[in-house]
């Protein structure tokens, strides 16, 4: 087991949202706020450590046939625990975040995890799999979050700094209220892909040429 | 009973338009960007994600109110809603087997991935939540199905050209399509101010 290349894959070559393009309906939709987004990527990485888990010590009992459908009853079933962990102890975070907390059964990350490496490898492996690429999850919201609300409203860290108004960093009336619309999801995450892409790109020609030499 | 109907009409109206499910939503946007490469394939997994919804919204609205609010089991709702959704899926996919096997050949590998739509089982939910009826959850299922499907074969004719475009090497790809999804998004903006009623 390799913890370091785990955790350079969850959080950069293979980033499950810059890169992977997996799981991209919540990213899109709560990225508004940072209390959003910290909200979505931990219930989404304790769920992935859960489900991993789970599905990887189950991996010798269950049916290939109908391992797809056991997945989703699994991962249904931690989404609920938390789902109702967050109403109790968290309603404003499950408020703001609304369905799209029961639709983490649907989220492709977990799912794609599941089927890709949990159902194939030890137990304690996925475990610090489903964490790793729940940090990249995460790292990945955060900053289209970080993004968005800077440009969009103009603030850092609404929901949870400054009694949940957010510090104000750019005077109100000149953001551009379209990037925390739909509109501002697409654009940004766009954006940011091609970044990434560019600067994978540029990494990996800078080794290539340290190589050479 | 007039304003049962211009319920359902404004159910319609948004579930289409103003409130489209993958431009505004942003339910099922996986296989809106895996799916959207040609406009054939794009129309026929619309049809699909239609009719999975429109029995799905039905059956779940059922299960819902015939078997988990009598047991007191609401808060199974995800697990319940899950597994309906899947055997719909496996039984559609049979049948269309069977029946209509140039579709299904048509729809291959889209098929099974239907389980795994945020659209089918957000519309359940939303249904729930909403607390719409027998017929308002199905109008629901069905009209968000054919904004999906509207959007999608929109997105897949604007890609087949963005494919072919001249653009900077990082934005070849996905980005350039997030960035086309999100000037249509854009577009879908001006129909918020449309009411009828």
């Amino acid at each position: 087991m390799d913890f370091k290349k785990q955790f350079k894959e969850g959080l950069l070559t293979k980033n499950p949202v810059f890169v992977q393009l997996l799981g991209m309906c919540s990213t899109l939709a709560i990225t508004t706020s940072l209390f959003n987004g910290i909200g979505m990527g931990l219930s989404v990485t304790i769920i992935l450590i859960c489900s991993n888990v789970l599905i990887s010590a189950l991996r010798k009992v269950i049916p290939s046939q109908i391992r797809i459908a056991a997945y989703i009853v699994i991962i249904a079933g931690f989404v609920t625990i938390v789902d109702l962990l967050l109403q109790a102890y968290l309603p404003a975070l499950s408020e703001s975040l609304g369905v799209f907390i029961p639709l983490i059964v649907v989220n492709c990350v977990i799912l794609g995890r599941a089927e890709a490496f949990a159902s194939k490898n030890g137990v304690l492996a996925s475990a610090v799999d489903g964490l790793c690429q729940g940090i990249g999850y995460t790292v990945a919201l955060v900053i289209m979050c970080v993004v968005r609300e800077l440009l969009g409203a103009g603030t850092f860290g609404g929901g949870i700094l400054n009694g949940g108004q957010g510090i104000r960093i750019i005077p109100e009336g000149y953001p551009a209220l379209q990037l925390i619309m739909p509109v501002g999801g697409f654009l940004t995450l766009g954006v940011l892909v091609a970044l990434f892409q560019y600067l994978m790109s540029r990494m990996e020609k800078r080794k290539k040429e340290a190589a050479e030499k | 009973m007039n304003a049962y109907l211009q319920s359902l009409l404004g159910i319609l109206l948004s579930a289409i338009l103003t409130e489209n499910f993958i431009l505004v939503k942003f339910y099922g946007i996986c296989p809106f960007m895996g799916v959207s490469k040609k406009i054939d394939t794009a129309l026929g997994m619309g049809a699909a994600v239609t009719f999975v919804m429109a029995i799905a919204s039905a059956a779940s609205w059922a299960v819902n109110e015939y078997l988990l609010i009598p047991l007191n089991l609401q808060y199974m709702q995800t697990v319940a809603f899950i597994l309906v959704i899947a055997s719909i899926v496996q039984v559609v996919e049979m049948f269309l087997k069977k029946a209509i096997p140039s579709l299904y050949q048509a729809l291959g590998i889209f098929l099974p991935l239907i389980t795994t739509n945020c659209a089918v089982l957000g519309a359940a939910l939303v249904n729930v939540q909403k607390q719409y009826d027998f017929l308002q959850s199905v109008v629901y299922g069905v009209c968000g199905g054919v904004g999906f499907t509207l959007a999608i074969v929109l997105f897949a004719s604007i890609r087949e050209r963005t494919e072919q475009a001249d653009c900077p090497q990082c934005f070849k790809g996905f980005p350039i399509a997030l960035i086309a999804a999100g000037l249509m998004a854009l577009a879908f903006m001006g129909f918020s101010g449309l009411k009828i009623f």
